[in-house]
């Protein structure tokens, strides 16, 4: 009873004490710079009206497919930098496909969402196979493979684009009414609207839960993420991991963007959001590669998001301020949970220790030589 | 529980036996040879800004901040750090090169661009040496803080400046630049006289005596002493031992964590030079995304360059060449290259023939065949595609080299004091 207790505590301790730290340390910020720390943080923390609900709820289901996809690379150690590439390629795709318009109705839909998934894996996968076959570091490459889709993205715009009416940005054409997918209100203004998406991203989520803890791909893929030496011993094709993990983290980035696309803008442009692959590395790093964690972590990026939105406004402060805070928080999250971690290592010991204190004259002390070599590797 | 590794490795190394070293006149040597590889491409192709002296220029200028950041990434990885937060460091660069470059001079914008690439490894360092929070995960978050902090710092200090505002800086004032005008008048005469390979060597000749950023004088003085410091003194070698083995190191008597330490605080304030030269030379003002992922360029120029100070210059100056390539004549001159490659690929593949990788000479014969015809099909890169140059050649490069890389033993592995045990 005590000792669940206790592990609750420490388990919400961790995460608490990071967003606690993050805050601080951004308060630190606001103070040297003399900018007025009580109502930026009562304007950021302040409860969410309907409308700024749906769209934190919304921006969340994007920001968790981009962690989910990055999240895939991290569990087999690989390091998928390109979700960025990946998921402006696939949106444009399925933008395209999707404005032709070749099949009616929901059937278009599911053949553009097919589409992007594939291009998506195509795109990533250029990078799984050059690590396989030729050994080169998906880091780098998948870096590259991000400036080079945003020249052929950009090219293949000026090819296929319909110019809007009134406006001078390019677009691909605009989705047919029948494909779209259908909002649900959680109130009854404008725009208090959540993407219909967001069911796929949920069902993504449990989806790679299942995958990597109830299957035998999943086992092999976490096998290699933490010993390549005792994979290819368990006799797993490693080069055949890396491929296929690319290829499904590939698959998942080319759903990011597309909450945004069937629920909202109808359309690739020039305009579309960028960006969403890095905010995906920092949500994923965040939520421990769990996919209630990486939930939580993408829910409090887009809540910072949404409500720093009118400091500017408001409080006359630049609403960049939040991007410190979450990076911060990134780092503390980390930082906290190893401080938990060694706690925890500590109270166990101790107690251990005091359970054999009556058969022992004295317990060795603490333990700690013997307790290292194992705390580094975890 | 997993926290994910960094995982900037190539592949696992093939032994092949005792490397043999390339002959110390090898660079000028292969210089000459590319000279004149690119001053025939130039009669083939008759694409003709492959090798002028504007080129020439505009590609040191190019090549430096990527240069500078690889160096940075050298340095840290030397000692087993890995720096994927080069990019932020060298954001609060040209952020530092703003604001202390508007307010103090052109000097105090440079010290100013270092100061705040090393606070931005100084976190880096206490998260990664001290709190032992693994190297990628501090790299991305120094990379999202320094973006929101300058663009919080920029809205704060610049707005309401005369030129100034949210998204940049006013003028910086100019570093002094070296131009020595009668020799560089005389070499642009023999330059336009188009002899062979001799009109190139002027061109280069030019591009180093005509309007010189000291800073780029610096920056190639620091190549230097970054080769000295780490290969040719026993304070270098510690470094990398700490790179290579800490325990080892450690059991010795290294002070493992101080390496480190310092090794990444010299590496952040590498990166601040990068972007201070990105505001104060390449361009005039602090811009907001003036580093347009230069950082993760500089890595990969580092990486390509086998964490060796040459294979670095070499890596960014391919970098540079063909990303100025893209951005002036772009059209004609990426396709004069398009010939090149096709018949590099040609000339690996009959190699990896002869190696008997049948496979491997297959993809890459196929390779050739196709961009030797896209030569032959168009008679102009589209514009799209001419920014794209410097990351395509960098992933063939990298395809094509990348199994004889080598990084630092213990590259990217935490390691906590006392664990030698």
């Amino acid at each position: 009873m005590n000792r669940t207790l206790t592990r609750l505590a420490l388990g919400i301790g961790a995460p608490l004490l990071a967003l606690v730290a993050a805050f601080a340390i951004t308060s630190l910020v606001l103070i040297i710079a003399s900018d007025p720390v009580g109502d930026v943080w009562s304007t950021i923390l302040s409860v969410p009206e309907t409308r700024n609900l749906a769209n934190i709820i919304n921006n969340a289901s994007v920001l968790y497919l981009s962690g989910l996809a990055v999240a895939i690379g991290f569990r087999m150690n690989l390091f998928n930098i390109g979700v960025d590439g990946q998921y402006r390629v696939a949106a444009f795709t399925a933008a395209a496909v999707a404005g032709e318009a070749w099949l009616p109705g929901y059937l278009n839909t599911a053949l553009a969402i097919l589409a992007a998934m594939l291009v998506g894996a195509a795109w990533a996968g250029i990078a799984g196979l050059l690590r396989a076959t030729r050994g080169v570091s998906e880091v780098i490459s998948t870096i590259m493979l991000n400036f080079i889709s945003t020249g052929i993205v950009a090219y293949l715009l000026r090819r296929v684009a319909v110019r809007e009416q009134g406006s001078n940005s390019l677009g691909t054409k605009e989705i047919p009414e029948g494909s779209r997918i259908p909002s649900f209100p959680i109130g009854d203004g404008p725009g208090q609207e959540l993407y219909g998406f967001l069911v796929i991203a949920v069902l993504a989520g449990i989806g790679y839960w299942f995958v990597l803890n109830r299957t035998r791909f999943g086992f092999d893929l976490r096998a290699t993420g933490q010993s390549t030496t005792a994979a290819v011993a368990s006799g797993i094709s490693v080069k055949k991991m890396i491929v296929t993990a690319m290829l499904i983290s590939g698959a998942v980035a080319g759903l990011v963007g597309l909450p945004i696309l069937f629920g909202d803008a109808y359309t690739y442009g020039s305009t579309f959001q960028s960006g969403l692959g890095f905010a995906g590395i920092a949500i994923a790093l965040l939520g421990r590669n769990h996919p209630v964690g990486i939930a939580l972590g993408a829910l409090l990026f887009a809540f910072l998001d949404e409500q720093s939105n009118p400091l500017q406004i408001l409080v006359g402060v630049s609403p960049d301020i939040v991007a410190i805070t979450q990076g911060v928080i990134v780092l503390t999250v980390v930082i906290s949970y190893e401080l938990v971690r060694r706690y925890a290592v500590r109270l166990e010991q101790q107690q251990v220790a005091r359970a054999l204190a009556p058969s022992e004259p004295r317990p060795p002390a603490g333990g700690s030589p013997s307790g290292e070599p194992e705390e580094v590797k975890a | 529980m997993s926290v994910p590794a960094p995982t900037a490795t190539a592949a696992p190394v093939q032994k092949t036996g005792p490397r043999r070293r390339l002959p110390r006149y090898w660079l000028p040597l292969g210089l000459l040879g590319v000279l004149a590889a690119l001053s025939l491409l130039e009669i083939v192709t008759g694409a003709n800004d492959l090798t002028s002296s504007g080129t020439l220029m505009a590609t040191l200028v190019a090549t430096v901040p990527i240069m500078l950041a690889a160096l940075g990434g050298l340095w840290s990885e030397r000692a087993g750090v890995v720096n994927i937060g080069l990019e932020g460091m060298m954001i609060l660069g040209t952020y530092g090169a703003g604001y202390f470059g508007y307010h103090y001079g052109a000097w105090a914008g440079v010290a100013g661009a270092i100061a705040m690439g090393v606070l931005g490894g100084l976190i880096h360092a206490i998260a990664t040496v001290s709190f032992g929070v693994d190297h990628i995960i501090s790299g991305v978050a120094i990379n999202i803080i320094a973006l929101g902090a300058v663009q919080y710092l920029a809205t704060l200090t610049f707005a309401g400046l005369p030129g100034g505002g949210q998204t940049q800086s006013p003028k910086i004032p100019d570093v002094p630049s070296l131009t020595v005008g009668p020799l560089s008048d005389a070499l642009f005469d023999l330059e336009r006289k188009d002899i062979f390979v001799l009109s190139e060597l002027a061109a280069l000749a030019r591009a180093l005596v005509t309007n010189l950023s000291v800073l780029v004088v610096i920056a190639l003085l620091l190549l230097l002493l970054t080769y000295f410091l780490l290969w040719r003194t026993s304070f270098g070698l510690r470094l990398r031992s700490v790179g290579e083995s800490p325990a080892a190191a450690e059991s010795l008597g290294v002070k493992v964590m101080r390496y480190k330490f310092v090794a990444v605080l010299v590496s952040g304030g590498l990166a601040g030079l990068a972007g201070g030269f990105l505001a104060m030379v390449a361009s005039s003002n602090y811009r907001d995304g003036q580093t347009g992922g230069r950082g993760y360029i500089g890595l990969a120029a580092m990486i390509f360059g086998n964490w060796r100070p040459g294979g670095l210059l070499m890596g960014s100056g391919l970098f540079g060449y063909t990303e100025t390539l893209g951005l002036r004549q772009g059209g004609t001159s990426v396709h004069a290259l398009l010939l090149t490659l096709a018949v590099l690929a040609l000339a690996a593949g009959v190699w990896q023939l002869r190696r008997g990788q049948q496979v491997a000479a297959a993809v890459t014969v196929t390779l050739g065949v196709l961009i030797g015809v896209v030569y032959f099909l168009i008679d102009e890169v589209p514009g799209d595609f001419t920014r794209m140059t410097p990351y395509v050649i960098t992933l063939l490069v990298l395809a094509f080299a990348s199994q004889r890389l080598r990084m630092p033993a213990a590259d990217g592995q935490t390691y906590r004091k006392g664990s030698a045990g």
